[in-house]
Parts: C-alpha cells; structure tokens; sequence
C-alpha cells in the first residue's frame, strides 16, 4: 500500500477538522448543513479504518509499515521526522479509535442536532482524532508527545464546548490543568532521553529508545515520570480529578474521550515503552499500588453518585485503574485487552446515557435530566437504549462470556501469579476482586434505577421516547462487541492459549522485525516456535527479576536480540499456574460478578430507591465521606490551589505591579524629571546663548593654546 | 614709550573685550549692535596690524571683506531691530523670550 494511502491514516482526520472548521467559520451558510457536516467528519474518520484494516488483512504478507510524511526538527543531533509506524499496536488501538470513533461521529450526528455550533463541534472532534492517531501510530517519542498535547487541547476544548456556562469552563480549564501537569513529567522523562541518547544524531524514535541501555537510576526516573504523566492522561490517583468534571461537556465527548481512547493513551505509552518497565520494578510496584488505590477509591465514590454521567466517570476511572493494575504486573497485553473490552462497553455505557438524557430533557419534568433518582421505568419508552445499557452493563460487571469477563478476570489472574513483590501483588488482588464486586453492585444499581422498576418523573404530559436510528445503530454495534469483544482472548486454560488470538497477535510483533532484515516468512515460523517456549522463559526472568534486577539487558524483555522489539510479550499467566488454581480463580470471579449483579437487582427491585438506605447502612459514617468524593477536591483546593492563588496575588501580582511596572514608569519618570532639569536652559534670551557660546569658545581655546 | 605693533594688538584686544562684554551685558538692543561693530572693528585693527607686521597685504585685504560684511549685517540687523519696536515699543533684549521653555 502506497505511502501517501497510508498517511492518510493521520492526514484526514486534520483535512476534515480543517475543512469543517474553516468553511464553517467563514461561512455561516455552511454551519446549518449538518448532514453534509456530519457525513464528511464521520467519513474522515471511518476512511481511516477502512485503510488500517486493509492493513489488518495484509499483514502476513507485510509485516508492520512504517511511512514517513515530512521531516520535522532536522537541528544537531536530532533529526526529528513525522515518521508513523503501524504495527501490531498501533493497528489494534488505531482500529479501536478510528472504529469506536466513527460510530462516535454518527451519533453525534443525532445528539447534537440543533446545536448553533455544530460545525466546531465536528471539527473538534476531527482534530481529536488526528491527535490521537498521532500519538499511537507514531514512531517516535516527539510526534506521540504531539499527539499527546494534541489530545489534552481537543479535551479542553470539547469539554469546555458550552463555555458560556461558567462551570463548563472552569471543567475544562481543571481538565487542562491536570493534564499540563502530567505532561511536565512528560517532557522530563524526554529530556532525560534525549540527554542520554543525544550524544549522536538521533530521532528519538521507540526502537532506539527501547534498544538503548539506560542505567538503572535512569531507567527509574524515565519509567516513574512516564506513569506520573500516565496519571494525568489516565485518570488516576493523583490527577484524576478532572474526569469526573469532564463530564460537562457534550455526552459523546465523554464516550470518546473520556471513556474509549485519550484516557487509554497513558496505557498505551507505558505499553509502548514496556521494555523499560520491565526493567523497573519498584516503579511497577508503585503503579500497581497507585492503581489499585484508584480503582477502590472511585469505586466507593461511584456507588454514592446520583448522576448518572458522575457514575460512568467513577467507572472510568476505577477500570483505568484496572489497566494499570495490569501494567504493574506486567501484563501489557492483557491491560491492551482491557482497553479493547472497556472501549466498547463503556462508549455504549456513555452514549446510551446521551439517549437517556435527550429523553429526559425532552420531558420537561425534571429539574436534572441527569438525575437518576428522578429516572425509572425507562425501558418502556426506549428499549433499544434499555438492552445495549443492560448488555454493557453485564460486560463490566465482568458477567461469563461477555467481554469484560475476560479481561478482568485476565488481569486478576495475572495479579494473583505474580511472583515478586513479597505479597504485595497478592495484596492488590483482593483489593481489585473487592473492587470488582463494587463494580458490578454500582453499574448495575445505576441501571436497574435508570431502566426499570416504577417511574419517578411524570410521564404523561411529554413522554419520553426511543432516539432516532442514526444514534441507536452506534449503540448497537458497540453492544454487540461487548458481548463478542472478548471472544479474541480466550484464557490461557483452554487449549493453552493458542485461541487467544488477541495476545497471538500482539506477541508476534517483536519477532517480525523488519529493519533486521528478517523477512516476514522467517519471522512467523519463529513466533510458533517462541510461543511455546514463552512461558517457561518468561517465568524464569521474571522469578529472576526479584531478585537481580539491575543489568539494565535487553535480554530481559526481548527474546533476547531483535534489538528492541516493539512488543513486549509477557503472558498475564506465570510458570506457578496451574489449570487448577486459574479454573478457581475464574469461578470465583464468575461467583462474585453474578453474586453481585443479583444483589444490586434485588435490592433495588424490592426497594427502588430506598435500597440507598440499606446501602447507607452497610458503610455507615463513610457513607457521606464517599458521596462527597472523598474531599479530595477540597483537599487539592486547600493544600495546593489557595496556596499557589495567594501566592500568585501576593507574591506575583505585588512583584508585577512594583518592581516591573514600577522600573517602566521609573525610566519614564527619570527621562522627563532629566528633560525638565535641561529645558530650563532655554530662556530665550539671546544673550544668555551667547553667554554660553562664549564661555564653550574660551574653553576650547584654552584648550588649544595650552593643551 | 614709542608705540610698537604690539601696542595696536593691545588696543585690539581690550576694544574686542569691551566689545564682548558689551554684547553679554547690555540690555538695549541698539547697544549690543554697536558692540558687535566696536568686536568688528577690533578685528580689522588685528588684522592691518598683522598685515604691517608680516608686510603682507593680506591681511589687509580680508579687512575689506570684514567691513563689507559688517555693513550688510548692520543693515538686515537694524531692519529686524526696527520690527522688533514696532512689536513690542522698546528694546529690551530680555522681553524677546518666546522661544523660552
């Protein structure tokens, strides 16, 4: 496939945010034409997919593509380049975004019908989407950290899209904020790459990184910033404050962003630079432990939300939490799979919220669409919203055979294999199967009150109705995938995990390498062959990584010398276990999600809304401490925010408006105190002048005849 | 004691003396005009001294040029002296102040 085809990849999403935003801005005919606008963004986004998956079905005979589209920073020792590489990564997260996306668009299509910006609004979302694609598809370091940036402004600036109402501002400058932060820890780690790698022309791209042997305290500061940098992105302790304030902005935004594709790019960085990771294992630790505390957390604040776009954001946040609890075990693949599983439930978790809320605004019965203590009974009215909701509802409560059972119950395995960590991992199994429960009891609460039992709202005057086909068939298609999604990973117990495609096909990367000039057929035969020595291998270094973790080898990750494969293949499941104790481990979770799921229905259907009471009950004086987040947003506002305000008025603004503005005007002052001095020099009188003259005359010649 | 040529370069000198003090001190317009002639002639003094001196006529002849621009200078400056009074009735050098600060 032609290079030009392929970057069309990151090319159209810009031509259409361009296109939508230039002809809307200039033209105001234009911006009524929302099918036409609609059509092209949502084509500039399904386009891309269509080429990734041409790519999809080529790849046995191509191996990973790499296209270059213009050089970038040609300065010294860098030679930056806009250089993209699609490989078994980045096709797989690039079919997740431009696919979830696409379906993205359509509905938003109908969602945001009627709105007077609804050209800026598909142009935003064009740019998001060329953002993104640059951050997972590119090669190097820098065009990611673009990408990066590209998404944290898109965010910014669709969460803020209502900004005449000031909270949807001030939502939107926390959410940039946050992320700033986050992307400060960014560019030290890059500094210190650049630093290290910098000695020779480099273009920082991940195969140089990855291949290049940092010293222990290096690979420790680079791997602890990248997750700090994560936490931003990705919603996690600290820096997870803004999510659930995201949530003012457009439903989709929320489904896209926030639930599908920017919050994963801090898993998928880490992925990316696994061989680091893996590496630096008390930075594993640290995030393991990190993840688990915000799994828990938002968890416990979810159950007590009334919203229900605050309960979905919760969720987003413990089941990132999820993912990185995947990433400090070491399970990349398994953390990608929950990306996949989370993607499509919880865009359909969003967006059938979005058809709830046009349902309830379109009542004009209750004070907060949002509200879902004024819900109820709605699967009468919109059973299409009712089945996707209940479906995705049941594949994150990690329900048998639906696709959020297999993640999870992946990275709960891995969790409870892993051997280093002196329990801790064990520790952080409970935690996560605890959270699990909590995930199922909540998701369900919130839609057994949204869906059915009696109607709290009055129906009578402006029913409610189903949305129009262009946002249910979204919901749909992506309901569908919840249930089959997981299908691609079937455990390691069955068939020893030769059907679990998904890890088959992220493991094979680093085998095919093309610069190694191992061809593509070579490569395959080698990856069978790998495969089944994996897990004995992978289980001897990792027992290993306890204890000497400090030669900084390539060995470790690779299967020793492709030079810094691109995947990092660690199977979620250790040499310690046995088809035994994995089968237990999968009834208990199955046990747990179901226990759950029927414990949250049948409370709430024998008490609708007081079985909030009883849950009161069961957590007693935390109760109010969790419908309150925690007062972890007036913690940040008491410890970090005022001081850094009071500073600002005190320190700056005093330092501003005396010492600067008073050194201005003190030259000006000086210039015209000095001007005034001289001009009374100027009397008028001629004689004086001639004073003067004479005077400067006698000197001169003084100085001549003496001189 | 004969006069020699350095008696006539004295004289020269105290005559462009008063003459300066003249201009410097004096507030009548018509005083510093004739000041300005007494610095003149004190030059040409100088000069026909330092001609007889040198025996060379010329400085004599630059004492031509002096007179004659003496005399137009005299004319142009008594015509602006002239549309001074008319403006102001007197002479008084020290109220021609417009271009003070």
């Amino acid at each position: 496939m032609p290079d030009s085809v392929l970057s069309l990849v990151i090319l159209l999403p810009l031509l259409g945010s361009a296109l939508i935003g230039l002809t809307g801005f200039m033209m105001p005919g234009f911006r009524k034409q929302e099918k036409l606008i609609g059509t092209i963004g949502t084509f500039a986004v399904a386009i891309p997919f269509f080429i990734y998956l041409s790519v999809y079905l080529n790849f046995s005979h191509t191996g990973a593509v790499d296209f270059t589209i213009i050089d970038w920073m040609v300065a010294g020792n860098l030679d930056i380049k806009f250089s993209y590489r699609i490989d078994e990564l980045s096709l797989l997260m690039g079919m997740i975004v431009t696919g979830v996306g696409s379906l993205i668009h359509m509905y938003s299509i109908g969602y945001m019908h009627g709105d007077r910006s609804f050209y800026k609004y598909f142009a935003y979302l064009n740019l998001f989407i060329f953002a993104m694609s640059n951050l997972i598809v590119g090669d190097n370091i820098v065009v990611l950290f673009l990408g990066w940036e590209g998404v944290g402004v898109c965010s910014y600036l669709l969460i803020g899209f209502w900004y005449e109402d000031m909270s949807k501002a001030m939502a939107a400058q926390k959410a940039f904020i946050a992320n700033r932060i986050g992307d400060f820890a960014m560019l030290v780690a890059m500094f210190i790459i650049f630093a290290e790698l910098g000695t020779e022309v480099t273009g920082l791209t991940f195969q140089e990184i990855l291949a290049h042997n940092f010293s222990e305290s290096q690979t420790f500061w680079i791997t602890l910033l990248v997750f700090i940098a994560a936490t931003g992105k990705s919603a996690q302790i600290p820096l997870y404050v803004w999510l659930p304030d995201a949530m003012a902005g457009p439903t989709p935004v929320s489904a896209l962003i926030h639930a599908a594709t920017m919050v994963t790019s801090g898993i998928y960085l880490i992925v990316r630079l696994g061989g680091l990771f893996l590496m630096s294992p008390t930075v594993s630790m640290i995030i393991v432990v990190v993840a688990a505390a915000t799994a828990l957390l938002a968890a416990l604040m979810a159950i007590a939300q009334n919203d229900i776009k605050g309960v979905l954001a919760y969720s987003t946040v413990s089941q990132l939490g999820f993912m990185f609890m995947a990433l400090g075990a070491g399970a990349y693949t398994t953390a990608i799979f929950h990306v996949m599983t989370h993607a499509f439930f919880k865009a359909c978790l969003f967006l059938g919220s979005g058809s709830v809320i046009h349902a309830m605004e379109h009542t004009h019965a209750v004070k907060d669409p949002q509200d879902i203590r004024t819900m109820g009974g709605l699967s009468k009215y919109m059973p299409h919203t009712s089945r996707t909701f209940w479906i995705s509802t049941l594949a994150i409560s990690g329900i048998p055979l639906f696709s959020g059972f297999f993640s999870k119950d992946e990275i709960l395995a891995s969790l409870f294999f892993t051997e280093a960590g002196f329990g801790v991992y064990q520790v952080v199994w409970f935690v996560a199967v605890i959270t699990a429960f909590l995930t199922a009891f909540y998701m369900t609460r919130v839609t057994y009150l949204t869906f059915n039992g009696k109607e709290r709202f009055d129906a009578h005057h402006h029913p409610p109705h189903e949305s129009p086909a262009l946002m249910t068939i979204p919901l749909y298609a992506l309901a569908t995938l919840a249930i089959v999604g997981g299908l691609v990973g079937i455990p390691y117990v069955v068939g020893h995990g030769q059907y679990h495609q998904l890890n088959k096909w992220l493991t094979e990367a680093h085998v095919v390498h093309v610069d190694e000039g191992t061809t593509g057929h070579e490569g395959h035969d080698h990856s069978s062959h790998e495969g089944h020595d994996h897990s004995s291998h992978e289980g001897h270094d990792h027992a290993d990584h306890g204890e000497h973790h400090d030669e900084g080898h390539g060995a470790h990750y690779a299967h020793g010398d492709h030079g810094g494969g691109l995947i990092v293949t660690k199977h979620s499941i250790h040499e310690n276990a046995t088809p035994t104790k994995e089968w237990i481990l999968m009834l208990l979770s199955t046990v747990i999600a179901i226990l759950s799921v029927m414990m949250a229905r049948n409370l709430y259907r024998k008490h609708d809304l007081a079985g909030d009471e009883k849950v009161k009950g069961i957590f007693g004086g935390l109760y109010p401490v969790m419908q309150n987040k925690f007062y972890v947003d007036e913690l940040y506002d008491k410890v970090i925010i005022n001081p850094f305000v009071w500073a600002g008025k005190h320190i700056v603004l005093a330092f501003d408006q005396k010492v600067v503005d008073g050194l201005v005007n003190g030259s000006a002052t000086f210039v015209k105190n000095t001007g005034e001095m001289f001009r009374k020099l100027q009397t008028g009188v001629v004689q004086n002048y001639v004073w003067i003259t004479s005077v400067g005359v006698l000197i001169i010649m003084t100085y001549l005849i003496f001189g | 004691m004969e006069p020699t040529a350095f008696s006539y370069l004295v004289v020269s000198i105290l005559m462009f003396a008063i003459g300066t003090m003249g201009v410097l001190t004096r507030r009548n317009g018509i005083v510093v005009f004739m000041c300005v002639e007494l610095m003149l002639n004190a030059v040409n003094l100088s000069l026909v001294t330092f001609s007889k001196m040198h025996d060379s006529p010329d400085g004599a002849m630059m004492v031509f040029f002096v007179m004659c621009v003496a005399a137009a200078e005299a004319v142009v400056g008594l015509a602006i002296v002239i549309a001074l009074f008319r403006n102001k009735q007197n002479i008084e050098i020290n109220n021609f102040n417009i271009f003070k600060w």
